[in-house]
């Protein structure tokens, strides 16, 4: 008899997410979403602030997610989680996994208070920011979190943004949790494998998850993936982890940076910059990349 | 067990003996006691809760309102500026019908920075959807705290039970603390039909379109409205099991009153003494003492004043622009009942400045002297 060669999923293949949510087309933090529930499987409960996943979810009575949702005040995903770990342990309830599940925004600006005070206390949650580098769900406006150069509603050409994307990982780091990770809907694989690892470590883990927006980044829905994977590969959106705020890993080494022309060229919210201004942002991308290489090798 | 002890541990051994099982709070002159006192307890397990030490009023309050979502009984105290930091989250608890209970120390609010009494902070937030209990004793302080569980949780409304600044938060009293297997007769443990579990997913607060969210609301007001009737009767259980009434109002000689002196939190037992007094003197005087001003007791203000000739209400706060909040609202309550009854306005001690028994016979002076008020807003004890 013939062995059938049973084909290997590279993805676990659950599916908490279900069709008929209100992301856009090409959304990239649709993605994040479901690959993140396929790490965390059923046990699991998500405290979800003001972001596009507040409207994404569906709204009342619907739901998209076949998991418990606490749809929470703008600034408080952090503390939501760490009160909802709080209340289920003290109902006996010592399993499920508690997500704080926040928009750049609502992570980088108005959230950081209390994540720095959850990440502190060592709260035992995971924080993900699924970040689409600007207020989206409002209408394209700036947040700390886009980059240099970017258009936005409230940075636009004549005055676009003149200050670098805050670096929320050094920051993370230093509050000396015992896991940060950057990831990207560009690479399920590397995604899932972090979300799983997170699950398992006890106290505050903060999770940076790179997700392309076609109508506030002015790119093709179909051109999701492809930015998200170029800003892996030209170090814009390096994927790394980082253990008690010391140990660095770099997770997909680049044999050759590639450079950061192709990425912005498509794009519409870089479309008005000048070579000038792309040799600039290149410098800063490389020296930032350098910087990482440092702690990577100060950690081997 | 009879223990002096200040107000702010008072609000702690209800929290206590409440079994309060996950506290979140941010320390605040003149709130930290409470805090301090319920830190040892869950540290040498007296009290068995999770203690999350935030790091402001608004973590605090979001703290609790996922803890209680998730099932748990929550308990939190603030006053002033940071129960105005909560603003936002009260809307939450409230809509999102989470019984929270908030210990809330009346202070002023800045600026200028005053860590002394007054009334502003709580009920500046008189429209959030919670229910305010204003106490006048240690004692009184202790026991709401157990009954606001029992309220709150029945009716999925949140509670705050409010004391004033160092008048009972740092004043000792002689308090009986009831014994714990009596309270957990009083006190079954939370238990709600709805709650944040991956055994029965639910999205909690999602976005709610006009098509829903108005009967929500409605619905909000309508159990808002149970709460009077449902504050006597744990107010008449918790009678019969610790020989201590609590309900909406406190009544001092008010029967036979020609003049009814409206109060609220620790003046009232200052206006009772007044009140005696000038009895002592052949004035008619009563004294009504409104515990409960969320929800509004209309129903027992509009009789308590049946056979007065004059109302004089007495704020520690103010409406700008308009008048004591207290004055408005018995107003309200009496309109088209009383028959023209005269109801005058008084505001005094406001950040702190002393309410004694002599500040009531001056209102009963003034009272006394006219047949109706002359002034929107009656000031006593205004140097100018």
């Amino acid at each position: 008899m013939k062995k059938e060669k049973k084909m290997k999923l590279s993805l676990p293949e659950v599916e908490l997410m279900n069709s008929g949510h209100m992301a856009c087309q090409g959304c990239g933090a649709t993605l994040a979403m479901r690959f993140a529930l396929k790490a965390l499987g059923q046990k699991v409960a998500l405290c979800i602030p003001a972001c596009c996943w507040s409207v994404i979810d569906g709204p009342f009575p619907y739901s998209s997610l076949d998991v418990p949702i606490f749809h929470c005040a703008f600034e408080t995903a952090a503390v939501s989680a760490s009160g909802v770990k709080a209340g289920l342990e003290m109902v006996g309830d010592k399993e499920t996994t508690v997500v704080a599940w926040a928009g750049d925004g609502g992570t980088f600006d108005i959230g950081i208070q209390a994540l720095s005070g959850v990440a502190e206390r060592n709260d035992d949650i995971i924080y993900i920011c699924y970040d689409n580098e600007a207020y989206m769900n409002t209408g394209i406006q700036r947040s700390s979190a886009t980059p240099y150069g970017a258009w936005t509603t409230t940075t636009p050409v004549k005055h676009f943004k003149n200050r670098p994307k805050k670096d929320m990982e050094a920051i993370m780091a230093a509050h000396r949790i015992p896991y940060i990770a950057t990831a990207s809907i560009g690479y399920p694989e590397d995604l899932v494998k972090k979300v799983k690892k997170a699950k398992e470590i006890k106290g505050t883990k903060f999770l940076h998850i790179f997700a392309p927006c076609p109508p506030g980044w002015k790119s093709q829905p179909e051109d999701t993936i492809k930015l998200a994977r170029m800003a892996v590969q030209n170090a814009i959106f390096p994927l790394y982890e980082i253990e008690w705020g010391e140990k660095y890993t770099l997770n997909i080494k680049l044999k050759e940076k590639k450079p950061i022309n192709d990425y912005l060229k498509i794009q519409g919210r870089f479309r008005h910059l000048t070579k000038k201004e792309i040799v600039f942002i290149q410098e800063e991308v490389d020296k930032k990349w350098e910087r990482l290489l440092l702690c990577v090798n100060r950690s081997k | 067990m009879k223990k002096v002890i200040m107000g702010n541990h008072a609000l702690s051994y209800g929290a206590k003996l409440g079994r309060a099982q996950v506290i979140a709070a941010y320390p605040i002159t003149p709130q930290t006691q409470v805090v301090e006192l319920l830190s040892e307890m869950c540290a040498d397990k007296s009290l068995d809760a999770m203690f999350i030490k935030v790091e402001s009023e608004h973590s605090a309050m979001a703290a609790c309102l996922g803890a209680s979502l998730a099932g748990a009984r929550t308990f939190t105290a603030t006053s002033a500026q940071g129960l105005a930091l909560m603003h936002e989250l009260l809307h939450w608890a409230s809509g999102g019908r989470l019984p929270v209970v908030m210990g809330n120390i009346n202070r002023a609010m800045a600026p200028g920075w005053s860590i002394w009494s007054d009334q502003n902070d709580s009920l500046s937030q008189r429209d959030t959807g919670w229910m305010q209990f204003y106490c006048s004793s240690n004692q009184e302080v202790l026991d709401t705290v157990i009954q606001a569980f029992k309220v709150s949780e029945k009716l999925l409304i949140p509670s705050m039970v409010i004391l004033d600044a160092f008048t009972l938060s740092h004043t000792y009293e002689v308090v009986d603390i009831p014994d714990q297997k009596k309270v957990d007769e009083y006190l079954p443990p939370f238990n709600p039909s709805i709650k944040l579990t991956p055994e029965e997913p639910h999205a909690f607060g999602g976005l709610t379109s006009p098509e829903h969210y108005f009967e929500l609301r409605y619905k909000l007001q309508k159990e808002m409205e149970k709460a009077p009737a449902l504050i006597e009767k744990t107010g008449k259980e918790y009678e019969k099991m610790f020989g201590r009434y609590l309900g909406l109002v406190e009544k001092h000689r008010c029967d036979d009153a020609d003049l009814i002196l409206i109060t609220s939190g620790a003046m009232g037992s200052t206006a009772r003494i007044a009140v005696d007094e000038l009895r002592k003197e052949g004035i008619k005087a009563g004294n009504l003492r409104i515990k409960v001003f969320r929800p509004f007791p209309f129903e027992i203000i509009r009789n308590a004043v049946k056979g007065a000739k004059k109302i004089a209400v007495v704020d520690r706060n103010i409406s700008y622009g308009h008048h004591g909040m207290f004055f408005e609202e018995v107003k309200s309550a009496l309109y088209g009942y009383s028959d023209g009854l005269p109801v005058f306005g008084f505001i005094t001690g406001l950040g702190g400045r002393d309410i004694t028994p002599s500040t009531f016979k001056e209102i009963t002076q003034y009272t006394l002297e006219r047949d109706k008020p002359k002034e929107e807003i009656i000031w006593i004890g205004v140097k100018l």
